[in-house]
């Protein structure tokens, strides 16, 4: 609650009743309707709900039962009203579900959100609003205030950004971002303040009382290329991940260099000059600031992966650690005046692989949507606020002082790109070509952080703050409209290398793994070290002591190649369930090439689980629809006792029939597949169970099965019937007798598999038959983080 | 090493340094480098780059040695595995590792592609048969999982095959299932391995080899 009570201080005029004559109106609206309802259910719950709406003396608008209520027993009070109880959290919601809304009407006119960035639109909205508001003669909100921004607005974006940061290609490019973000942000500031100021002292602009300093805080406020800007208009061009990370990267590591600049410059506007000394201190300021950003992101992102390690119990909870952490990381950082934003970001990359590996798969969707639902609404509020903000003003025109800003801006952007483009290339192995180095110059955008600084300056010490702020209102309107607007054409027009949305492959990934390995080796014959050297170093200390810290059980050990092995294999098996509409056929899996292609004729002499490749593809053929056909059999015999078909509709029961029969067949394919080349002995490593047990389709189809409230669970394929299909197909080799035979021992097994699995379910250690493999026992009774018996068992009789 | 040495092997690097594209300096580093490891002798043998410490931590340690003696290599069109290499050979293998110089034209691209692949290539394909089947593909795998414990080994295998299942998909597009996917040919690996772009990622950097360093990795 604190949070709100600061912001119900921060906008400062007390809103008296009778200014709000808009807002009041609009709510009046809506408790019309809702008391209407109410009344019309339950009167004594009304009166209560009402009688204490009374007692508090807070309200004056409306309620008129105050002095009554004692001594005379007139009207009961029905009806009353009190606005100001609910006031501060009813206009944020307001707010918030106005931009709710904007978002959801642009996208439903599609022309529109193809041409005119987002951003744009939202901009258009907010001046909208506000001269809404305008007219209805109110006094605009102070919106877009300082506190509520930095605290509340700008942390769920750059968290997003954090935690999503590719971590690969940031890192390979570090130099030129840092580059690009210390030494770009420096040359924009100084330039701009510098030729701001000898234009100012030009006669004839009326500007000469605007000293050097205060020009030169404008020039670092100015000249920070904004995140949230870039994020917004760089998300729709899609291009190369080479150009986005280099511009984002900018954008928020140059954070560090403009608070450092800026309260340098504001400490010293009120003492009027500089000394070597202080900037001597400047620099060590920037260090400490960056530095200690990192690290104090560094630690809380180390707790919240340590705390991650024992949330097995609480997968509820999951989530809400992160985002705390996360948030006291920055709230930390800005304690101390350091860098909140490089806070951020580091705490976002150090927490997330150790996390990811600990928390379940549910969890990890949920913190994937939460972060990007609250930064696209903070984003949305932020350009809204933006136009209202404009309209709010007050502004002080200077036709010189705007139009040189706007102008210098471009031309040191210009300048500083391609003068250090020419330095980072000489170090650079693919080099930045002219059109790289155009897209990165022209996506520097200016945003809401610029104007949030601005708002900040002290109205004494700077009396030209009126005339700044206008100057950075009118420099975001240009880069977000012109530059925002401009970019996406001139992206197509100069055949700019756009996104590959190619998805990455096991083969890319197994030779990823071994270039590094190589490139590591070749490094070590020449006795060079470096950078590959030293990263496997790091990887090497970091599986070695810090993995073991901090990530749950025995998933430490688990090398990348085979959890990035497991997690393709996960997708694949939610994508064929969310497909569904498909009419492909098991052999389809994943494409028209299925295991007996690549299967080499001759075998070595026949072990136990060789045994299954003598098939003659005919027979394979014939088992499987056997398979087919009892499932269907046994399918629709289990529908007939669960109790929780209620809803059934009869087009969503044959869809929910087909999806599991298809699910079924692909799953058994698979399976089929899988003892061509699995060993019949399961492994008994709880790591490989569960990660078996992930990663089989099935467990995801209980998990999206649940959620369409057909328990078709029941039927858990998976490892419970495994030990059987090796015996039942065992079987058949062994015997090799007529198809009735087979048929009907197939049919006997499945039947009796199948149907002892309701019995069984909420025992996941019982087995049907004498076959107990003592690892897949314990395998499942440790069901693992991705399959979650608590949502099971409700759904079970 | 002493002066005249070096005096008669300039007009060698010289020669070295046109036909392979090194620098100068470069070439005289790596020379360096070579004499140290193989004990100021004219050739390398494969115990000499077994004995650097910095390799054991590497899975894939014993291909990489393999590779510097593979023939297949040393720009010759011959097959098999020679015992020892002199300086020539070990530039030759180095220049693989040699990066993309600017301006290429798409050609020249293209050939430092293929030219890289067709190292990745000879490094899988152990019995240079022109194709890696999935015994060797599985080899690989297992090779880089051989760190990894039990869990890598069991894996492995599953790995490989789904690897090489996406390869004869994407290749061979729908087969029968009567047909059979004899392995990776060449072409096949330049087509899998289309998106990754080798030539900016296969490099290491000759630039700043000093002595001081070059000490390190090998203990004597």
């Amino acid at each position: 609650m604190s949070v709100w009570s600061k912001i119900k201080r921060a906008p400062s005029p007390p809103h008296s009743p009778p200014s709000r004559g808009l807002l009041l109106l609009v709510m009046l609206i809506f408790l019309e309707g809702t008391v209407l309802t109410l009344g019309a259910a339950s009167s004594p719950d009304i009166s209560a709900q009402d009688n204490t709406g009374g007692h508090d003396h807070r309200g004056i608008a409306g309620s008129h039962d105050h002095t009554n209520y004692t001594y005379t027993k007139k009207a009961f009070p029905v009806l009353s009203l009190d606005y100001h109880h609910i006031q501060v959290p009813f206009e944020i919601s307001l707010w918030v579900l106005l931009a709710s809304l904007m978002k959801l009407g642009f996208h439903l006119i599609p022309r529109l959100s193809s041409i005119v960035p987002e951003s744009c639109l939202l901009i258009v909205v907010g001046l909208l609003v506000g001269g809404l508001i305008k007219l209805a003669g109110e006094e605009v909100p102070p919106v877009l205030d300082s506190n509520l921004f930095f605290l509340c607005l700008l942390p769920p974006i750059i968290l997003d950004a954090g935690y999503f940061l590719p971590i690969r290609p940031f890192m390979e490019n570090i130099g030129t971002i840092l580059m690009f973000a210390v030494v770009g942000t420096l040359w924009n500031a100084f330039f701009v303040g510098g030729l701001l100021y000898a234009v100012c002292q030009i006669e004839g602009t009326y500007l000469s009382q605007v000293e050097l300093l205060p020009c030169l805080l404008f020039g670092s406020i100015i000249s920070a290329v904004d995140p949230v800007a870039v994020l917004a208009v760089f998300e729709e061009i899609h291009i190369n991940e080479l150009l986005h990370i280099l511009v984002f990267g900018e954008s928020l590591l140059n954070d560090a260099v403009t608070v450092v600049l800026y309260h340098l410059f504001e400490e010293y506007s009120g003492a009027g000059e500089v000394t070597p000394m202080d900037v001597v201190l400047g620099v060590i300021c920037f260090l400490i600031v960056s530095l200690g950003g990192i690290a104090v992101g560094a630690i809380y992102g180390i707790l919240a992966a340590f705390t991650s390690r024992f949330t097995s119990h609480t997968r509820v909870i999951e989530p809400l650690f992160m985002f705390v952490y996360s948030y006291m990381a920055y709230l930390s950082a800005e304690m101390f005046h350091l860098s909140g934003i490089m806070a951020l970001i580091a705490c976002g990359a150090v927490m997330r692989p150790y996390v990811e590996a600990n928390i379940s798969h549910k969890s990890h969707t949920t913190v994937k949507y939460f972060l990007k639902m609250w930064s696209s609404v903070s984003e949305t509020l932020i350009f809204i606020f933006l136009g209202v903000a404009t309209v709010a003003g007050p502004h002080a025109w200077n036709w010189t002082f705007v139009s040189v800003t706007v102008i210098l801006c471009l031309v040191s952007r210009v300048i500083g790109v391609v003068g250090l483009t020419f330095i980072i290339n000489k170090f650079r192995i693919v080099k930045l070509t002219t059109k790289d180095q155009f897209i990165v110059a022209y996506g520097g955008l200016r945003g809401a952080i610029a104007f949030s600084l601005g708002y900040l300056l002290d109205k004494d010490l700077f009396p030209m703050r009126t005339m700044f702020l206008t100057a950075i209102i009118t420099e975001i309107f240009f880069t977000v409209f012109v530059q925002g607007m401009t970019i996406k054409p001139l992206v197509d027009l100069l055949a700019v290398k756009k996104k590959q949305e190619a998805k990455r492959s096991i083969n890319e990934e197994i030779h990823t793994q071994f270039l590094d390995h190589l490139l590591t080796g070749i490094e070590d014959i020449c006795g060079h070290y470096g950078h590959h050297h030293w990263k496997d170093k790091l990887n090497r200390f970091n599986k070695k002591y810090i993995k073991k810290c901090l990530i749950a059980g025995e998933r430490y050990k688990e090398p990348q190649l085979i959890a990035f092995y497991h997690k393709m294999e996960f997708k694949q098996a939610i994508e064929l369930v969310e497909s569904g509409g498909g009419v492909k056929l098991p052999s389809a899996v994943p494409s028209q090439v299925s295991m007996q292609n690549i299967q080499p004729k001759k075998l070595p002499p026949p072990v136990a689980e060789r045994a299954l490749p003598q098939f003659t593809k005919g027979r394979e053929e014939e088992i499987r629809k056997i398979l087919r056909s009892n499932l269907q059999k046994t399918r629709q015999r289990l529908r007939s006792y669960n109790r929780h078909t209620l809803v059934a509709d009869p087009f969503e029961d044959g869809w929910n029939d087909f999806l599991l029969k298809k699910q079924r067949l692909i799953e058994l394919e698979k399976k089929m597949s899988n003892y061509l080349t699995v060993p019949g002995a399961i492994p008994d490593s709880p790591t490989m169970c569960r990660a078996r047990l992930a990663s089989d389709p099935n467990a995801f189809y209980n998990i999206k099965a649940s959620s369409d409230g057909v328990p078709t669970i029941q039927v858990d394929l998976a490892s419970p019937q495994s030990p059987d299909s090796v015996n039942m197909l065992n079987e058949f080799s062994k015997e090799g007798q007529g198809l009735g035979q087979r048929e009907g021992g197939a049919d006997r097994d499945e039947d009796q598999g199948l149907m002892m699995k309701p019995a069984g379910k909420g025992e996941k250690g019982e087995e049907e038959g004498g076959n107990k493999n003592p690892g897949l026992m314990r395998c499942l009774s440790d069901p693992g983080p991705s399959n979650e018996d608590e949502e099971d068992e409700p759904f079970l009789p | 090493m002493g002066a005249s040495q070096s005096a008669g092997t300039e007009h060698e690097f010289q020669d070295l340094a046109d036909r392979t594209g090194f620098s100068l300096e470069q070439i005289g580093n790596i020379n360096k480098r070579f004499r140290q490891l193989s004990n100021n002798e004219e050739t390398l043998s494969r115990e000499d780059l077994a004995s650097i410490p910095a390799l054991d931590n590497n899975p894939i340690r014993a291909q990489i040695i393999n590779a510097f003696f593979d023939k297949r290599n040393l720009h010759q069109n011959e097959t098999g595995t020679v015992q020892e290499i002199g300086f020539e050979e070990f530039l030759m293998v180095m220049t693989h590792f040699r990066p993309a110089a600017m301006g290429l034209t798409e050609e020249e691209r293209e050939n430092l592609r293929r030219e890289k692949l067709r190292f990745l290539f000879n490094m899988h394909d152990t019995d240079s048969d022109g194709t890696i089947n999935l015994e060797e593909y599985r080899r690989v795998v297992e090779e880089l999982l051989s760190k990894a414990g039990t869990i890598g080994q069991e894996t492995a295998k599953a790995i490989a095959d789904a690897a090489m299942l996406e390869v004869a998909s994407t290749t061979r597009g729908k087969m029968e299932p009567d047909e059979f996917y004899e392995g990776i040919t060449f072409e096949n690996f330049l087509q899998i391995l289309n998106t990754f772009d080798i030539e900016t990622r296969m490099h290491v950097r000759f630039l700043h080899m000093d002595t001081a360093t070059l000490r390190c990795g090998k203990s004597k």
